[in-house]
């Protein structure tokens, strides 16, 4: 994002000569652009200019040459009239004006300077180079030569002089943050226009046309837009004019002061041309190319890439070229038959301006925010000049900008302006900027500051808005009609407007006015039953967890999901964190999973965790989403399928046990955790959640025990979840210590089968109970829960509470059987209860277990 | 043990006799060290045998005038050394219960606790603290899914297919099958809440979101892909810019304690316009107190409330967001972002149930 020299940004603003970067910073804050970053000042301690008194080569055992030099740094600085120092760069001489970091300077990296002894000198400083002073890399790795590469007078300088001053290298620098509305703000005029605005000083802008613009003449180098495939009906290129200059020094090189100023705003420092476009760029926003004349031949042709073609770019990459990009082209073989760049984005490799350019032709265009942003996005180009483009340049810029390259051109590089000029321009019919009718209300409505109808038409008129009385025929209050400046595409609505009030007045003046709403139901059953849950499992041990829903094959081959397994059916994503893990999780514990294992994994063995969250279940076949346009209500029918191609995603709670569930210690010997403490886990959730569940054996439900696997069930059948011990296999996969329990239930279901009606209360009895113990035999394969619901239909309605109290096998039992122990507790609400009715009780539930169980009493 | 009265029975009507016994049995009883020794003092003194029980039976035998003479001497006596005895029993079983508990005495600083500790992840914590301030506000929670339609998570928020802002989301997009789009993403924001919530629902609608949500940013110290964020929106008739101001200050004097406020700046997103950031005065800020960056907010752009069938002339309202991440953070001092997602017990065990 830009970086904000001040001198330069004083060409635009008036700015108060102490201004420090974190008062602009504060400033410009208050109007919306952000500070990124503040960079210190590049360079401290002594960085003087020094001149070369006498220069030895010095032939080393390692083959390199050094030059032992003597350099006068100023008398303050002397040290017996001057101060040694050895070189290894030969591309200076004695007499000329260099830069010297003297002990104690500190050069970016940091890299602080001191004197050190080497091949065989004691070496009192340094001479620089560009690199070394964070001044871009020239590829020379050369020594700066103050006149010769800065473009300095000899005349103005002295040794001893500040050279961090004389480079401007001691400021700090404010790095902006510009947000995507607001391209403009990618210059030096945008930036000073916000100053202004924020403190009122003094705007002066440089973008507007002054006059000295030429008009297109018969003779300037011809340019065709032809393009066949417009975007949304946009046609990619609106405006391109195009200068000559002849006859520039090739070797002229860029001076200092805008050297300082690219580099100070972030930009290598290339050749002048090519600095000239780049500096015009970052002052006024309007990208610019130069081409080398000799290079391109009439007409320029901007039309689409042709299916197949390609395009080396600047940055040496060899692109194949979609038909949506926009391209410049020339025509040395026929119209548009050579590609010079992608439009807006960058240019190619042939064309450059190079070493021995002399005659350049300059273009300044005008480019569709969208194919530009879609062509930089395409081919990963993030360039200075599509970030200007995709945000919107301002239309009229491209004669003002260049007109300022070519006086650059010509003052710098010693060329001659050609008064061939053109200027292909069709923006009065693309990007009219339509007039917005405003209330001159709706700033009040919006924001709830009272703004009088003058401080709305003023701060419109601050921004650069044609403000008119509209029509009040119609309306009962004042209406304005509001056209927005060039530069601010990004103004369409009355929002918008608003917005640019209340941003220039103030956001500090918006008051704090807590709304009355209409009055909320609370929580919904969902909602608390989640906290329901999630607290019952809190207090029940266990420790909440969330894990990323990233997962892979691998991750479910360790639960040992069968090949056809459902749920191994994941959305996919397209560009996952991890190419080992692309999918969608489609069950919790395979990520809980996950977790168990890092905290085991740091030695924490005895664990109760759970995690409550989302999981994905698409199907197979899902139709896309339809794609649907922004601002307008959807049909039912769109809304419908939107709905249709979101897959299914309830919510999930699950557990994982390891270890100890109770603890050992003084008390004696702790108690493994195990299959039950999973079931009771899930049972524990299904009656928070309200729902009623039947739990019975599942042999076959992978990651779990084949032996010890409960399948929970509502009572219509529907299976909400599973529990029990995890598969030995899938324990040592997951490297888990031994007989690790887990459980997962569907909250999503659960909480929809809990009965939304209020409980209704049934009389506490105060009559006395009657207690009643059965011992039933039954064969070892019948379920105890068969057992006591043979029990519970038995007994009837007297019964209050059943509890097993004893399982019991062994030779007093017989093979193959087990004895279940019952208490039962029996009691009337109006009456205290006969021994004939207990006895009548007991009859049946012995008949009702014998028939349905085939249990026996026992004796 | 002085057993005076085996020699000679005393006179009933011997009134120093009779103060001696009572006085030799007073001293008895003071003497007695154990509830056995007062067993015995009590048979002594006070048993048929005893020199008072004795001269209580030798009444009988007295002239009638003597008779009453007598009981009123010997009476009140034997009920004094009685008195006493009960008295001293009392003491003596008080002094035997406080030794018998005194030796069942157990060390109360034992470790005590069987089971592990359970405890809430404080990022759900601190997402169910911020739905009961909106519930206390007379707003709803509001739940969405975490894959979306790209429609809900761009379109309907403003975000054209080409907007810049759009690309600048880090966004996960999920295959479609085969050669075509699914058109679905793992939600960037929770702001898709905020159209589902105006279709489902309609307005006057004042919401809370609280939710997962997902970028494609690596993890570090600050950064998850795998986050939460709160929206709110309220959309009703007259609702302002002040409006939303007032909301986030109470927002913030909930989470961060009555000295906390907010300032809005200048910023930018498709579906609010004006748009704000939103920073949070924080006394606790290292350092000493001052203005972070706490989310983002603005009145809601009339292409959101369009793209949900409500008139952006009739209906004002206004949008926040914020990291919930970055609250805990903030709120709990803590340094560092893989504490929080890698789902280490010992984290989540300081919060306990309630933060």
């Amino acid at each position: 994002m830009p970086l904000i020299v001040k001198d330069w940004l004083a060409d635009h603003v008036e700015l108060p000569a102490d201004l420090t970067a974190e008062r602009l910073a504060a400033d410009l804050v208050k109007v919306g652009l952000e500070e990124e970053a503040i960079h210190g000042a590049a360079v401290t301690g002594p960085l003087v200019v020094g001149r070369v008194l006498e220069m030895s080569p010095e032939p080393q055992k390692n083959g390199k040459t050094i030059n032992w030099c003597r350099v006068d740094v100023g008398p303050e600085h002397n040290i017996e009239g001057s101060r040694g120092i050895v070189c290894g760069a030969h591309n200076f001489a004695p007499g000329d004006f260099v830069v010297v970091s003297l002990p104690g300077t500190v050069l970016p990296g940091p890299f602080a300077i001191a004197a050190r002894k080497t091949y065989g000198h004691v070496s009192d400083g340094m001479i620089c180079s560009t690199a070394e002073l964070g001044l871009g890399d020239d590829g020379a790795h050369g020594i700066i030569v103050l006149p010769r590469d800065m473009g300095f007078a000899a005349e103005d300088l002295t040794p001893g002089q500040d050279a961090i001053a004389l480079l401007g290298l001691g400021d700090e620098v404010l790095e902006i943050n510009v947000t995507p509305d607001r391209g403009y703000a990618f210059s030096y005029r945008g930036v000073a226009r916000e100053y202004a605005h924020s403190t009122g000083a003094k705007f002066t802008d440089r973008g507007l046309a002054t006059g000295a613009e030429p008009s297109a003449t018969p003779d300037g180098f011809e340019v065709r837009v032809q393009d066949g495939a417009p975007i949304n009906g946009v046609v990619g290129c609106d405006r391109f004019v195009t200068r000559i200059v002849r006859g520039i020094d090739p070797s002229a090189p860029t001076p200092a002061w805008m050297k300082h100023r690219l580099e100070g705003s972030g930009m290598r420092s290339i050749s002048l041309a090519v600095d000239i476009t780049n500096y015009v760029m970052l002052d006024l926003g309007q990208p610019l190319h130069a081409y080398d004349l000799a290079q391109v031949s009439a007409p320029i042709v901007v039309r689409r890439a042709a299916s197949g073609e390609r395009l080396t770019t600047l940055d040496d990459a060899d692109r194949a070229l979609d038909t949506e990009d926009l391209l410049i082209t020339d025509s040395p073989e026929g119209a548009g038959s050579r590609v010079l760049g992608l439009a807006g984005v960058m240019g190619g490799a042939s064309s450059e301006v190079g070493d021995t350019t002399t005659d350049v032709l300059v273009e300044a265009a005008h480019f569709d925010q969208i194919t530009v942003a879609r062509t930089a996005r395409r081919h990963k180009l993030s360039s200075e000049a599509a970030k200007r483009f995709e945000r919107g340049v301002d239309p009229l810029l491209p004669a003002v900008a260049a007109q300022r390259v070519v006086d650059l051109l010509v003052e710098l590089g010693g060329g001659t302006a050609d008064p061939a000029v053109s200027d292909l321009d069709n923006t009065a019919e693309t990007t009219p900027q339509k007039p917005i009718a405003l209330k001159v209300t709706e700033p009040t409505r919006l924001v709830g500051v009272e703004y009088t109808p003058e401080q709305v038409r003023s701060t419109l008129e601050e921004i650069g808005c044609t403000v008119t009385d509209g029509s009040s025929v119609v309306e009962p209050v004042e209406t304005l009609t509001v056209t927005p400046p060039s530069w601010r595409p990004d103004l369409t609505e009355p929002a918008d407007l608003v917005e640019e009030v209340v941003r220039i007045q103030g956001y500090d003046q918006v008051p704090s006015v807590l709304p009355a709403a209409s009055g909320g139901r609370g929580l919904t059953a969902e909602q608390r039953t989640r906290r329901s849950v999630a607290r019952a499992l809190a207090e029940a041990g266990f420790v909440e967890t969330l894990s990323y829903p990233f997962v892979g094959t691998p991750e479910y081959d360790a639960l040992g999901l069968p090949a056809d397994d459902p749920r191994r059916v994941s959305l996919r994503l397209v560009n996952p964190m991890a190419d080992d893990k692309p999918l969608m999780r489609s069950n919790l514990l395979v990520t809980l999973l996950d977790t168990v294992r890092r905290n085991v994994s740091r030695g924490l063995t005895d664990l109760a965790v759970y995690e409550v969250g989302l999981v994905t279940l698409p199907w197979a076949d899902a139709p896309a989403a339809p794609a649907l346009p922004g601002g307008v209500r959807p049909t039912d029918e769109q809304l419908a399928a939107l709905a249709a191609a979101v897959p299914d995603q309830p919510r999930r709670v699950a557990g994982v046990l390891t270890g100890k569930r109770e603890l050992s210690g003084w008390w004696g010997a702790g108690r493994a955790a195990g299959w039950a403490d999973a079931l009771a886990a899930a049972r524990l959730v299904a009656q928070r959640a309200g729902a009623d569940i039947i739990v019975s054996a599942d042999p076959d439900r992978m990651p779990w025990h084949p032996g010890r696997c409960a399948r929970l069930e509502l009572t219509d059948g529907t299976v909400v979840g599973h529990a029990g011990e995890l598969h030995p296999k899938v324990v040592e996969a997951l490297g888990l210590p031994a007989r690790a329990a887990a459980f997962e239930v569907d909250l999503s279901v659960l909480v929809a089968a809990a009965s939304s009606e209020p409980v209704v209360a049934k009389p506490v009895s105060a009559f006395p109970a009657a207690k009643e113990d059965f011992a039933f035999v039954v064969d070892d394969g019948v379920p105890a829960e068969a057992v006591r619901m043979a029990i519970v239909a038995g007994a009837g309605e007297l019964l209050e509470d059943v509890a097993l109290f004893d399982v019991f096998t062994g030779e007093q039992v017989g093979d193959g059987k087990k004895s279940l122990a019952y208490s039962l507790r029996l009691r009337a609400v109006d009456r205290t209860l006969s021994a004939n009715e207990v006895r009548a009780v007991r009859d049946a539930v012995v008949e009702s277990a014998a028939e349905k169980v085939g249990a026996v009493l026992r004796g | 043990m002085s057993t005076p009265d085996e020699k000679a029975p005393i006179d009933p009507l011997d009134e120093a006799a009779l103060d001696a016994a009572v006085k030799a049995a007073l001293d008895d009883i003071a003497k007695a060290g154990d509830l056995d020794a007062l067993k015995a003092v009590r048979t002594q003194h006070t048993g048929d045998r005893s020199s008072l029980a004795l001269a209580n039976r030798g009444i009988g035998a007295l002239p009638g005038p003597d008779k009453a003479k007598a009981g009123k001497l010997v009476g009140p006596r034997r009920g004094r050394i009685n008195q006493a005895i009960a008295a001293r029993q009392t003491e003596l079983e008080a002094e035997r219960d406080a030794h018998v508990l005194l030796e069942e005495t157990v060390d109360v600083t034992l470790p005590v606790q069987r089971t592990t500790t359970g405890a809430r992840h404080p990022i759900e914590l601190v997402q169910e603290r911020i739905a009961d301030f909106f519930v206390g506000l007379g707003w709803e929670i509001a739940d969405g899914p975490e894959v979306e339609a790209e429609w809900f998570n761009f379109d309907a928020l403003n975000f054209g297919p080409d907007h810049p802002a759009r690309q600048m989301q880090d966004t996960f997009y999920v295959a479609g099958n085969g050669d075509r789009d699914s058109n679905l993403v793992l939600r960037t924001h929770t702001s898709p809440v905020q159209a589902r919530s105006l279709l489902e629902r309609g307005v006057p609608l004042y919401i809370a979101c609280p939710g997962r949500t997902f970028r494609t940013d690596a993890l570090d110290q600050t950064h998850t892909p795998v986050f939460h964020q709160v929206e709110g929106l309220a959309v009703d008739k007259g609702l302002t810019m002040a409006n939303l101001v007032g909301t986030l200050d109470a927002f913030a004097r909930a989470m961060f304690g009555p000295e906390a406020k907010t300032r809005l700046r200048p910023a930018f997103f498709p579906f609010t316009e004006p748009s704000a950031e939103m920073d949070l005065w924080f006394p606790q800020k290292k350092g000493g107190a001052g203005w972070i960056e706490w989310g983002g907010c603005g009145m809601v752009n009339p292409n959101v409330l369009r793209a949900a069938g409500v008139d952006p002339d009739e209906y004002t309202g206004f949008a926040f967001g914020m990291g919930i991440e970055r609250t805990l953070m903030l709120r709990h001092s803590i340094a560092d972002m893989h504490d929080i997602v890698e789902g280490d017990v010992r984290f989540s065990t300081q919060f306990g149930t309630e933060i």
